[in-house]
């Protein structure tokens, strides 16, 4: 077990414990993004220090943290939205698919398109519902006929688990739906541009419960497909969705384990005062 | 099947180009707005720089007894029709204050004609060959010369160019100003003060603030025909005075101070008002003593602006006729006067080409003064600028 | 003259009334305190009291005289009404010094004073909005009742040019009639309007565009006031720029394609004052599309479009209806603007379709009509309070759309910023 890990480079950046970061994935998971040694900054303040984590392809990987520890900064990174904040500096190696998505030669709409996101509140454009889906895959040329641009609605609504409630109303406006639903077609939106990586930015912190749920199931769902990053403000939603749970504190990866392991046995002293609710 | 990046990147060509073009165009448009601005001022000042100049030819004045009936008389022949008429009309009143001149004989710079000054200048001109060739030959021996033209500063409007100045119209815009000032002023802040400080939030604050934006946006003639109908013909305040050119613009300025003065007593945090109810002032007394000092630059800032905006204002003077032919500088509010837009307008329409540079040097000094008053208006609000 | 004489005077008198009335009603409110009786308000509230009381009457009965004096032709000599004014000051007066009393709430009565006089300054412009009302619709309506209304409207021959020999009461020896049909003058107007809007919303929206999306802060905080400067430079300058500058560039332009244009072609003055409106279009549509929600732009951005392609289909959409709000109010300010097309624009009434040619507009045959030396009363000069009427109808719609737009667009994006 160990030695697996330490073929894939899985090291914790945390260096209070010294203790080797186990990992029990499945054997027929592949890397998804490697991340070596990455800092930022804003400005004249480090908030990323010394990042280095792997990400498994068709698991749920969830960053949990305090607020300001750096999780969404570096959620950021992974699709190089941080790039429209003039101030930003990056240093260190993010590699997807055996290419640095920050070096120069790089698309960064290239790179969107694999990595989609979705964001804290939910964002649909003034545009119809229909149109909030069907809008990218259009503009990528992924369909080129309209009846196969109705499927890819539909079957992207459908994987969104929206399609039941929206078929009827399918030209009224994105925003005329409830916040939950909304935050969906949102995902349908992500998931219609067929992207290998989804980034979740606490995609549930600004619903009701009930609507959390669906979501959370949706994400459940969506694993089968897609590579999911989420950032959660909510640890039992990171032990009730992810597979991993990595654990930032102050800028830096402290923990990155298994999310059981992480739950029932942390092996940092950090990650354990955050888990038991002493601070946060 | 998912698309590797340089697959993807290769499809994104085209579309990376149509957004650099995007972007491009964008930048161009903000160009052209900036190439027009260049070239505007580059044309005023190379068609209104001349006017600050003006030929003087230097002849010999004879102040003889029959200057004091026939004022031609008073140059040689030869030179006769090159020196201003205007200026030669002025010598039987200088032989009559100063008896001393007559029978005596001298050398003078004096002012020269119009069609001079456009020869000098390269410009077209009226002037005869035989004409021309006079003025070659005194500009070889250093008696004509282009000299700073104190006249267009000095002097009211003529139908003569090279006699015509803006002082008339300068002092009539201060005038008008003035009397803007004194009316929009206070009415203006007392009205914010009003909205902001006082009035409930009912329905008849409502259509006041409605009202006050609709006043904003009409066109300024209608507040000349404004003008003309109640003041002038109602009222009985004389035709073309400063008096109701500027009870006319003080109406049009008013929504502009009123607006900036709203914004600036808004722009007083809560809590000063509440710390001074919390020792007992009243309201009068809080907005007194405390809002309006605070707010005051701010109210400044906005009424500058206001006036420079009446300041450039013509088309409802037109109106209520302050285009009058106005050649001796009057300082009273209720005789007729012009304002520099309308001296540059009357100008404007003068067939004489000599008359094109007096405009353009009259709307050189008018964007002068009103650049002045927008960069003071912006150097206050940066000074007195409170982030709270 | 007399009246100003008068007027001096009785403003002397109450001044010195009031003064008196000032320092009586503090000298008596010191008085009482220092007799050592508790009062509801300071000795100088009480002063202002008085002096409130004693010239506020006062001006109100010199005001409402004068108003009767002149609008229903009351015959009070001016004396008189004056005379009775200052009486009213003196009985203020009298009435404020038996008021300096312990009990009494001078620093309310202050208060509530000073409440009226704020709100009647706020009523001036309501006064000015119905003033330009009154003044436009009765004169308006003196016109309809020379010219039909619908002659007016439809007619498409404007010539005033023998009206005022009616008015003379000569009107048989008019070689023609006069005819007022505005249609031609509308026509160029809309023209011209049309050609400002070419200019203006293409070049103010795209500067917005580059401004709030592109532009480096620094070229940013250069570009906005500089291109305020636009708006900022007098009309009658921009007028005399049209017709000296721009207008023969148009002609020599239109002669290099072998086409005749006129030296007052509708071009220049709509090339000119759609440049003058470029900073309104670009500062109001920088304003909403800084309000749209940047969350927008990264969801777009997020789902792999280019920043071209996130401007046009998502922040241009939704930013929609205050471009639009934009575009109405400047194209209510090109309809309304006047020294340009008196200057550049013709003053023959033309209904055509070629901006080449020369055309008039409202507003030109508006200053025509008021400045020349017609009498008062004649078809001619009330025709600009007709055409004045329709102005102000057309621009007070325009208006009212575009403030209902803007603020639906502010509901949508709660942005307190507009």
């Amino acid at each position: 077990m160990d030695m697996k890990v330490a073929d894939r480079g899985v090291t914790m950046s945390g260096h209070e414990t010294g203790q080797p970061v186990t990992r029990n994935e499945q054997a027929n998971h592949e890397l998804s993004i490697r991340v070596r040694d990455l800092n930022l900054w804003y400005g004249e303040t480090q908030a990323l220090k010394n990042i280095n984590i792997d990400v498994f392809q068709k698991d749920i990987t969830a960053l949990i943290g305090p607020s300001g520890c750096g999780k969404s900064t570096f959620l950021r990174c992974l699709n190089r939205m941080n790039d429209l904040i003039p101030s930003v500096k990056l240093e260190g190696l993010i590699e997807m698919d055996g290419r640095n998505v920050n070096e120069v030669k790089m698309d960064e709409v290239a790179l969107r398109r694999r990595v989609g996101m979705v964001f804290q509140k939910p964002n649909p454009f003034p545009k119809s519902i229909y149109e909030n889906v069907a809008y990218a895959p259009r503009m990528h040329d992924l369909v080129s006929r309209k009846a196969d641009q109705d499927e890819l609605v539909e079957r992207a609504l459908r994987d969104a688990g929206l399609w039941n409630e929206v078929k009827d109303k399918l030209h009224e406006p994105g925003t005329s739906l409830s916040g939950g639903q909304q935050q969906r077609l949102c995902i349908a939106r992500a998931i219609a541009v067929q992207p290998d990586v989804i980034l979740m930015d606490e995609p549930t912190s600004a619903l009701d419960p009930i609507s959390t749920a669906t979501i959370e199931d949706l994400m459940d769902k969506l694993k089968q497909q897609f590579t999911i990053i989420t950032v959660t403000h909510n640890m039992q939603q990171a032990a009730r969705v992810a597979d991993y749970t990595a654990f930032f504190h102050l800028g830096e990866i402290v923990e990155y384990n298994d999310t059981k392991t992480m739950f029932a046995n942390p092996h940092t002293k950090k990650a354990e005062d955050y888990i038991t609710g002493r601070y946060g | 099947m998912r698309q590797s990046f340089d697959e993807i990147s290769a499809q994104l060509k085209r579309r990376h180009r149509k957004s650099a073009r995007l972007k491009w165009m964008s930048m161009g448009a903000l160009g052209l707005a900036g190439v027009f601005l260049v070239f505007f001022f580059t044309d005023m000042l190379i068609k209104g720089l001349p006017a600050f100049q003006q030929a003087q030819i230097q002849v010999q004045v004879d102040y003889n007894e029959m200057a004091q009936e026939i004022p031609l008389a008073a140059v040689e022949e030869e030179v006769r029709p090159l020196v201003s008429r205007g200026y030669l009309r002025l010598i039987p009143g200088r032989m009559e204050d100063n008896a001393d001149l007559l029978g005596t004989t001298r050398m003078e710079w004096v002012l020269a004609d119009g069609q001079v000054d456009q020869y000098l200048k390269g410009h077209h001109n009226n002037l005869s060959a035989s004409e021309q060739a006079v003025v070659d030959e005194l500009a070889a021996n250093g008696r004509a010369e282009l000299k700073f033209n104190t006249t267009f500063f000095s002097r009211g409007d003529s139908k003569m160019p090279e006699l015509a100045g803006i002082a008339s119209a300068a002092m009539g815009t201060v005038m008008t100003l003035l009397v803007t000032l004194v009316v929009a002023f206070p009415i203006g802040v007392m009205t914010a003060v009003y909205l902001e400080e006082f009035a409930p939030d009912n329905r008849f604050t409502q259509i006041i603030e409605i009202n006050i934006n609709n006043l904003a946006a009409i066109p300024s003639i209608l507040f000349g025909l404004l003008g003309l109908a109640i003041f002038i013909n109602f009222f009985g305040v004389p035709r073309s005075s400063p008096l109701v050119g500027g009870l006319t613009l003080a109406l049009m300025t008013l929504p502009v101070i009123i607006i900036s003065t709203r914004t600036a007593l808004r722009s007083v945090p809560e809590d000063i008002r509440h710390a001074a109810f919390g020792v007992g002032c009243s309201r009068w007394q809080v907005v007194r003593d405390h809002v309006l000092p605070v707010s005051m630059p701010g109210i400044m800032t906005g009424s500058i602006i206001g006036l420079a905006q009446a300041m450039g204002e013509t088309a409802p003077l037109i109106i209520v006729g302050m285009v009058a032919f106005i050649p001796d500088v009057s300082a009273t509010i209720t005789e007729a006067a012009t304002v520099l837009p309308a001296q540059i307008f009357t100008w404007a329409g003068e067939p004489d080409r000599a008359f094109t540079e007096k405009t353009a040097g009259g709307i050189l000094v008018l964007l002068t003064i009103l650049i002045t008053l927008n960069a003071t208006a912006v150097v206050l609000r940066k000074k007195f600028e409170r982030r709270w | 003259m007399q009246t100003n004489q008068l007027i001096l005077l009785f403003s002397g008198a109450l001044l010195v009334l009031g003064l008196i009335a000032f320092f009586m009603g503090r000298a008596k409110a010191a008085k009482v305190r220092a007799a050592g009786t508790a009062m509801y308000a300071q000795p100088d509230q009480y002063a202002w009291f008085a002096a409130l009381a004693t010239a506020g009457p006062a001006v109100a009965v010199g005001a409402i005289g004068s108003f009767a004096l002149l609008l229903m032709g009351a015959e009070i000599p001016t004396l008189y009404l004056l005379a009775g004014s200052l009486v009213v000051a003196a009985a203020g007066m009298m009435v404020a010094m038996m008021q300096v009393r312990p009990d009494f709430h001078a620093r309310k009565a202050i208060e509530k004073t000073i409440r009226w006089i704020l709100a009647g300054a706020a009523m001036i412009s309501i006064f000015t909005t119905f003033g330009i009302l009154f003044s436009i619709i009765t004169e308006a309506l003196r016109f309809f009742q020379m010219e039909g209304f619908w002659d007016f409207i439809t007619g498409t021959t404007w010539n005033p040019g023998a009206s005022f020999l009616a008015a003379a009461g000569r009107a048989e020896e008019g070689a023609t009639a006069a005819e007022f049909g505005s249609v031609p003058l509308f026509a160029g107007t809309f023209m011209i309007t049309l050609v400002a809007m070419l200019v203006a919303i293409p070049v103010g929206l795209m500067s917005a565009i580059y401004m709030s999306e592109f532009a480096p802060a620094r070229v940013r905080t250069i570009a906005k006031p500089v291109l305020e400067v636009l708006a900022g430079i007098p009309t009658v300058v921009y007028g005399f720029f049209a017709a000296i500058t721009v207008a023969p560039i148009i002609v020599d332009v239109a002669g290099a394609f072998g086409l005749e244009a006129s030296f007052n072609n509708a071009l220049a003055p709509g090339i000119v004052m759609g440049i003058m409106i470029i900073p309104f279009i670009s500062s109001l549509s920088d304003d909403v599309i800084n309000a749209v929600p940047d969350s927008m732009r990264q969801g777009s951005l997020a789902l792999g479009m280019t920043r071209a392609e996130t401007i046009k289909d998502v922040v241009v959409p939704a930013a929609l209806p205050g471009i639009i709000s934009a575009s109405l109010l400047a194209m209510s300010r090109a309809l309304g603007e006047t020294m340009i097309v008196v200057m550049a624009a013709g003053m023959r009434p033309n209904l055509t379709a070629n901006p080449l040619e020369d055309m008039t507009t409202v507003t030109v045959r508006i200053v025509a009509a008021l400045t020349g030396d017609q009498e008062f009363a004649s078809a001619e000069t009330l025709s600009a309070f007709a055409l004045g009427l329709v102005l102000f109808v057309v621009t007070l719609a325009l208006n009212m759309v575009s403030v209902i737009m803007i603020r639906r667009f502010r509901e949508k994006y709660r942005s307190n910023n507009l």
